[in-house]
């Protein structure tokens, strides 16, 4: 495997979450889906005065969330958040996890069951760099922010942020904001961003609400 | 989940080493315990057995409730001889999941018992005789109670955290319920808000073979040279096929024979499979160290359970403490499968509480956190929960 196919997650991330927190109100009850190791979940904790929770599969990461003192559910997205009671929080967090779970759409009108808003960063494959793969060399693309291989790609399904506004037309869930990330910052306007953009922040609420 | 003896406990620096079992007599009349069932009881003795130092600030005990028929020798040896060490060994003691180089941890027998603390087995005061049947019916609100009094006794006002598997998370539950100021945190492990219906059955079944024991004499037996000890065994070989797991019985025994590679055809034969003489044992063993009316008291008690009939519904008695929870099931558990463990969950997410959930993957159904080849999994998880409740209380 090449170099550039090396995964280089931390800078990226640290962006991610600088991005995500600044969208979350202080002393505000979170749900992170996918949470990792729990960073983002301390620092809301610690830096927000936020009450959280975490929900991760990984046993290895699980457990660095309980060292971090971040109270976390070992659940599969997969199978449902039918534990969790409606209307439980103020925000979700769904950084990077949308495009790996089998039913994206009824998974995001779970989310906003459990949360009043959701926080969804999803990877834009229409960003340039992926339509060039495909084009010119016929192979599934492989990019600094998508650095797996097709055959070990946790990614089951790959959109981009033309297809996730079509889904929220048909989901039960509006986008009340959209903030393409390009390069290694948010961009509120930006030209071209389905082709520019590597990965997206959208903000999303019940259409009900 | 026996270790073999590789040091003496005086040598092994993993270990709590040598243990005296001490008790106390509380409740002294006037001042009985009113149980449940509205009878009073006084003065009751509790046995207990504590492990590590307790600080001089005294927020660093921990409780670990026993479960059904075990004991308050939870670790380390009672005699350098003695050939197994306490039932959580692997899991208490310096360095281990519960730390008693850190903290200061207490197990006492339960009320009901037949370990040390006041049972059928003691002498009723009135009488001079061992209470036997007549010692009066007990809910494991009545064992929270007294133990409760015991925490009290030993001068600490809320516990860093309370600790138990099967009948001992209920007990945990209770002690959330009942005591929302004492704990700083729950462990609740293969556990529920109340036994299953289909639990309550095993446990019939059991009581139903102790008294239909010809030797069980209406529950006045002690003083005789023959005890009751087939009704009692049968119950244990029923228990205990609910402790394990299709899986685990598969793994271990399959469908070896005991004897030779044929089959005897012969009705008469005990045990033709390995199974077979396996629960045999294990009834055998059982008759040696436990009590057909204490068995009879417990899993009424057991069945009797029922957090939500006692306290209200989940999502209210438990918001009354701000304990941290941690609440693990294991994937092979039939008696308290993982379903009991979620509702908890839920009722402490309903409640906004601080809870941690996780469910393992182990073949050896109910009886896996008693497994040593499972702590391991236990301990990365128990370790560091207990590491941060107790930082967090420091910091503030």
């Amino acid at each position: 495997m090449c170099a550039k196919r090396l995964h280089m997650p931390d800078p990226l991330d640290i962006l991610t979450d600088a991005l995500i927190m600044s969208h979350i109100e202080r002393g505000s009850r979170v749900i992170d889906l996918g949470c990792g190791d729990g960073r983002l979940l301390n620092r809301l904790k610690v830096e927000h005065d936020c009450s959280v929770l975490g929900v991760e599969l990984d046993y290895k990461q699980f457990v660095a969330c309980v060292s971090r003192g971040v109270p976390v559910l070992q659940a599969n997205l997969n199978k449902g958040l039918e534990d969790i009671p409606s209307g439980s929080f103020d925000f979700a967090v769904f950084s990077q996890t949308l495009q790996q779970v089998n039913r994206p759409r009824a998974v995001l009108e779970e989310i906003l069951r459990i949360a009043r808003r959701a926080l969804v960063v999803v990877p834009n494959f229409g960003h340039w760099k992926v339509r060039l793969q495909v084009v010119l060399q016929g192979r599934a693309p492989v990019t600094d922010s998508l650095p797996y291989e097709w055959f070990e790609s946790p990614n089951v399904h790959f959109l981009t942020m033309r297809d996730f506004r079509d889904l929220a037309m048909r989901g039960n869930f509006r986008i009340v904001n959209e903030l393409p990330i390009i390069g290694n910052r948010a961009v509120g306007r930006a030209w071209l961003p389905n082709l520019r953009a590597h990965s997206a922040l959208y903000v999303l609420e019940r259409s009900g609400d | 989940m026996a270790t073999d003896i590789e040091h003496t406990p005086e040598t092994d620096p993993r270990s709590v080493g040598l243990v005296e079992k001490q008790s106390v007599t509380l409740f002294h009349p006037p001042h009985e315990l009113t149980l449940e069932g509205d009878k009073s009881l006084g003065p009751i003795t509790i046995a207990y057995e504590t492990y590590g130092q307790l600080n001089e600030a005294r927020d660093n005990a921990i409780f670990i409730c026993h479960a059904l028929t075990g004991d308050a020798h939870v670790a380390g040896r009672r005699r350098p001889e003695d050939r197994k060490p306490g039932w959580w060994d692997a899991f208490v003691g310096p360095g281990k999941g519960i730390d008693t180089s850190k903290y200061f941890v207490i197990c006492a027998n339960v009320l009901g018992g037949c370990q040390g603390t006041t049972g059928p087995t003691s002498p009723n005061p009135a009488t001079g005789a061992p209470y036997g049947i007549n010692f009066p019916f007990l809910t494991i609100a009545d064992i929270v109670r007294v133990h409760k009094a015991l925490i009290d006794y030993l001068g600490i006002d809320r516990l860093l955290g309370v600790v138990g598997g099967s009948l001992g998370g209920m007990q945990v539950l209770e002690w959330a319920a009942r005591y929302p100021d004492s704990i700083r945190s729950a462990v609740v492990l293969a556990s529920g808000p109340r036994l299953s219906p289909q639990g309550i059955a095993f446990n019939a079944v059991g009581r139903r073979a102790i008294f239909t024991d010809p030797r069980f004499r209406d529950g006045d037996y002690y003083g005789q040279e023959d005890k009751p000890q087939f009704g009692l065994a049968l119950a244990r070989m029923i228990a205990h096929i609910t402790y394990l797991s299709e899986k685990s019985i598969q793994m271990k025994f399959g469908r070896k024979l005991q004897h030779s590679d044929e089959l005897t055809y012969d009705l008469q034969r005990e045990t033709e499979f390995q199974i077979e003489s396996y629960l045999h044992y294990q009834g055998k063993r059982f008759v040696e160290r436990f009590d057909a009316n204490s068995y009879l008291l417990l899993t009424r008690a057991m069945d009797y359970f029922d957090l939500e009939e006692a306290h209200g519904p989940m999502r209210e008695s438990l918001a009354r403490t701000d304990a941290r929870f941690l609440v693990v099931s294991y994937t092979t558990d039939w008696l308290f499968p993982t379903g009991q463990s979620r509702e908890i969950v839920s009722a402490l997410l309903d409640a906004r509480r601080d809870v941690t959930f996780l469910e393992l993957d182990s073949p050896h159904g109910h009886d896996a956190f008693l497994i040593e080849s499972e702590l391991p999994m236990l301990h990365d998880v128990v370790s560091p929960f207990f590491d941060v409740t107790y930082a967090s209380h420091a910091r503030h």
